[in-house]
């Protein structure tokens, strides 16, 4: 019998090797795959597991963690929410993240290998580092008071810093407070179907994820394009251009608002925004040259991240002349968000040079240790410093005594260029109103701040409706605010 | 029954070997140790959750510990040769079974468990004293085995009678406590099992006919077991509780073979038992989902239905890679129903890792093998079959759950012994464990130099 219990022992002990076996299978083998499978909410459960990292604005957290003792534990706060909205976006458990939430979010969520003090130390205790912090380039004063001017309209206003490429302010209205969507429950479906059915999408980052037609202020980019080319030597002498002007290979005659554009100077006709003038001379340039000035500037680039994604603002180069007219006056296809009007204004400003817009200034460990910094960017000439140069003082002659009056600020140095784009069908929809700019302290070697402002306000009248009248006053205070912090650095 | 099989393999009583030494010390010793690993694993708990030591602590080691002397003090008393291993190791499942369930109970406040399974485990640390005290000679079973198997086939049938719980009808709801006589029934089974082969083991294993290569044994002396076997399988089929039919089935399959050596049986027995499996998986929904969930545990949630159990228990253990999240931080909870009972080894693949579950498998393989060991020294063959009986259903009854769990066969629910809540269980296993505290006395007192036990 003994033989007998020592074969059936001989079973036990397959029955056990089947099992170990099977378990270092599951559990080492499989464990990845599993761990990744996406039903499996484990790794959402520890992404919420310890309270997140902060975003600071000027040295000052905007955001905050609270511990709700559920399973995703820790949920989002926000101390200004709307204000910041389009540069935070939102954390929720439910609908995911957006914005920098979401760019910088291996830093913000502690999953980023680079907050490791060793590396594989916390594969191996299995800790998970705590969330380290994100400090943008956004200053506090620049950004209330963008957020202030537009107020109950809608809109957007985006301040760089010329010479570093810095994003000082990006704001966007109608806003909403991102914590309303922290959490999973039932107040965050209803607030994410509200947001959502909201037709004035107040999520809707409007200063990098809506393209607008720029109008006249697409006219710096025309009016470098034909400085670069030498079409224009003399900013005075007058131009060859009909008023209206019809145009190439179409019966279409284009016409002005302003008076006095027949042969106008190019000055006169940036000041005062003659179509006709800034039409011609962009048939004279060609399509070739326009499209290189266009994309010099940052148009048809549909990779910029800033770090998150940014909407490619257009200019169609597949166009006719007639096209080429209408598109270089900031019509047609001709589409730029904020950010890249500005990121126009910040090129005049800063002899010709434009440094690739950014919003964060470095990400550190919790402790305050450096995780990266924004590194200083290759700049890229757009136009020739000589036309840099004209242009600005074209842009200040705009604010000294044309149609930007509004956006002077006494002791220091401002340029700027209005729009008022038509859109929509027969130009039946409200105008967008628009002003680019820059300013210069008295004191300051460069420009501090170069903005772009637009306001899209269906509730006004449309005469009301113009880049000086409303968006102009808008700039300036932005650029005031800039000009009385201290300077970076 | 009578007592005609008892001395069929001590062919030539030896002259006395110098006496095994006894082991008490050892025994205490490794107590103690398991006693302070399982406060050990209490104070882990309440570390990693809260970052202090459980209030409960000192209480939760001294009420373990009481039981774990009261048990040892029984042994030294009246089976002072037992091996030294055994209850050593059922106090360090037990005991970490409750830490086990306490850790859960922090995710399911409303529904405290640890508690309850405390007082069914000093029920069945009592009825350890009491089987260890009382029963002084392992043979005076063999007399009532078939009072065994009538209370045996009464217990299994008592739960029809009751309305089903979770699709199977294996439970009795009495006020607020609700326990499975199938547990029992098993212990009773085995004690039959072996009275009745070591019996009629020489007529099962020389007589009948023969056919083609098999060797069958007579319809007079087979009849009874198979009709017995077929209607405690029927029970089950009809309980829906396939586990325990599994086990009953492996038991009575691993008793046969030792106590013929016919590897005929062994045939006969796989061949009925692919069948039995073919045909309930087949034909009985519950099994043929459960069938189905083995095949393809991630089907519901390519269906768009959200893991299913299984899934949800590989994920656990997937989650647990070697070392585990460490005790308290895992998220077996995610298993949902039956976390505690059929599913704890979930909770201890994750969060003791494979190191973990490895020591808990080799913990048992252990328990296993001291049973397995006192049956080779034991001389009277139903104590031998008793103590592989025994060791058996631990063996099985492992393997079938531990295997469900981790995807290896078709999950079957069960109880994985001393770990899992239910009292039931708890209580049956400590039985267990005293009865081959019983047998290895015997087996170690009358040492004989040939085997060691």
């Amino acid at each position: 019998m003994s033989r007998y219990i020592r074969h059936a022992a001989a079973f036990c002990v397959l029955l056990l090797g089947a099992l170990l076996v099977n378990t270092a299978w599951l559990q080492v083998l499989q464990g990845p795959s599993y761990g990744g499978n996406p039903a499996n909410r484990r790794p959402t459960i520890a992404r919420y597991e310890q309270p997140r990292g902060q975003i600071l604005v000027g040295g000052r957290a905007v955001t905050g963690s609270r511990d709700t003792g559920e399973q995703l534990r820790y949920e989002r706060t926000y101390t200004d929410g709307p204000l910041y909205a389009p540069v935070t976006g939102f954390v929720s458990q439910r609908y995911g993240t957006t914005f920098l939430e979401h760019a910088e979010d291996r830093v913000l969520a502690g999953t980023d290998p680079m907050l490791a003090g060793f590396p594989l130390w916390n594969d191996f205790t299995r800790a998970r580092n705590p969330g380290g912090n994100v400090v943008t380039t956004l200053d506090p004063a620049a950004q209330r008071a963008a957020f202030q001017g537009l107020g109950t309209r809608k809109g957007a206003v985006v301040a760089i810093e010329p010479t570093t490429g810095r994003i000082l302010a990006m704001a966007s209205t109608p806003s909403y407070d991102p914590g309303e969507l922290s959490g999973n429950g039932p107040a965050v479906a209803a607030a994410w179907a509200r947001l959502n059915d909201d037709p004035e999408k107040p999520m809707l980052n409007r200063a990098v994820r809506q393209t607008y037609p720029p109008g006249s202020t697409f006219k710096v980019v025309t009016a470098a394009a034909a400085l670069d080319a030498g079409l224009v030597t003399d900013l005075d002498a007058p131009t060859d251009s009909p008023d209206p002007y019809r145009l190439p290979g179409t019966r279409t005659s284009l016409a002005n608002e302003a008076e006095g554009c027949e042969n106008a100077s190019l000055r006169y006709a940036f000041e005062w925004s003659c179509n006709t003038v800034f039409a011609k001379l962009a048939v004279d340039v060609g399509v070739d040259r326009m499209r290189e000035a266009a994309r010099g500037f940052g148009f048809n680039d549909e990779g910029l991240r800033i770090p998150f994604s940014v909407a490619p603002s257009t200019f169609d180069t597949h166009v006719d002349r007639a096209q080429l007219a209408l598109s270089s006056i900031g019509q047609y296809n001709t589409r730029a968000t904020p950010l890249q009007m500005a990121m126009v204004a910040a090129a005049v400003a800063n002899d010709g040079q434009v440094r690739a817009p950014y919003l964060v200034e470095r990400t550190t460990r919790r402790g305050g240790g450096l995780v990266s910094a924004a590194g200083s960017r290759p700049p890229r000439q757009v136009m020739r410093p000589q036309t840099a140069v004209r242009l600005r003082e074209l842009m200040c002659d705009v604010v000294a005594d044309g149609t930007g009056h509004n956006a002077a600020i006494p002791g220091a140095t401002v340029g700027g260029k209005t729009g008022t784009a038509q859109h929509g069908v027969g130009n039946s929809g409200t105008p967008y109103a628009w002003f680019v700019s820059w300013a210069q302290g008295r004191d300051d070697m460069d420009a501090r701040v170069a903005v772009a402002v637009v306001v899209e306000d269906a509730s006004a009248r449309r005469g009301d409706i113009s880049g000086g009248g409303t968006a102009a006053p808008i700039a300036k205070a932005v650029m005031q605010a800039v000009l009385r912090s201290r300077p970076a650095g | 029954m009578t007592k005609t099989g008892t001395t069929v393999t001590a062919a030539a009583p030896p002259a006395p070997a110098a006496r095994l030494p006894r082991r008490r010390g050892v025994e205490l010793a490794l107590i103690v140790l398991a006693v302070l690993l399982s406060v050990y694993g209490y104070c882990a708990v309440g570390l990693a959750r809260y970052g202090t030591v459980p209030p409960g602590a000192a209480g939760y080691g001294a009420g373990l510990g009481v039981l774990a002397l009261l048990a040892h003090g029984a042994v030294r008393l009246r089976a002072p040769y037992a091996d030294p291993l055994l209850l050593p190791i059922a106090v360090l499942l037990n005991g970490l079974g409750l830490v086990l369930i306490y850790r859960l109970d922090l995710e399911t406040p409303g529904a405290r468990a640890a508690p309850v399974q405390l007082v069914w485990s000093t029920l069945g640390v009592a009825l350890f004293i009491l089987v260890v005290l009382v029963l002084r000679d392992h043979r005076w079973l063999q007399r009532y085995s078939y009072v065994c198997v009538v209370a045996a086939l009464a217990l299994l049938t008592l739960p029809i009678l009751f309305p089903p719980v979770n699709g199977a009808r294996i439970w009795i709801r009495l006020g607020g406590f609700s326990f499975q006589p199938g547990e029992f029934a098993k212990v009773l089974l085995a004690v039959f099992f072996a009275a009745y082969l070591a019996a009629g083991r020489s007529a099962l294993a020389y007589t009948g006919r023969r056919v083609w290569c098999l060797q069958l044994p007579t319809g007079r002396v087979l009849g009874p077991v198979v009709a017995i076997w077929l209607l405690s399988v029927g029970v089950l089929v009809l309980e829906r509780d396939l586990g325990t039919s599994l086990l009953f089935f492996g038991l009575f399959v691993v008793l046969l073979y030792v106590a013929t050596g016919r590897t005929g049986w062994i045939a006969v027995g796989l061949l009925l038992a692919a069948a039995g499996a073919v045909a309930v998986g087949w034909l009985e929904p519950h099994v043929h989902s459960r069938v189905e969930e083995w095949l393809h545990p991630f089907a519901s949630i390519e269906e768009g239905r959200g893991p299913g159990q299984v899934a949800q228990s590989l994920f656990s253990f997937a989650a647990g890679g070697v070392l585990g999240t460490g005790l308290g931080l895992g998220h077996s909870i995610l298993v949902g129903f039956a976390v505690k009972s059929d599913f704890i080894l979930a909770t201890a693949g994750e969060e003791l890792g494979l190191a973990g579950l490895s020591a808990v498998f080799l913990l048992y393989a252990l328990l296993v093998e001291r049973g397995y060991r006192a049956g080779l020294a034991l001389r009277d063959p139903f104590g031998r079959l008793l103590a592989v009986g025994l060791a058996s259903i631990v063996a099985l009854q492992v393997f079938v759950i531990a295997g469900g769990v981790t995807g290896l066969i078709p999950l079957t629910g069960m109880a994985m012994p001393f770990l899992a809540q239910g009292g039931s269980s708890v209580v049956t296993n400590w039985a267990i464990v005293a009865l081959l505290i019983r047998v290895s006395h015997v087996a170690r007192r009358q040492y004989d130099g040939k085997v060691a036990p």
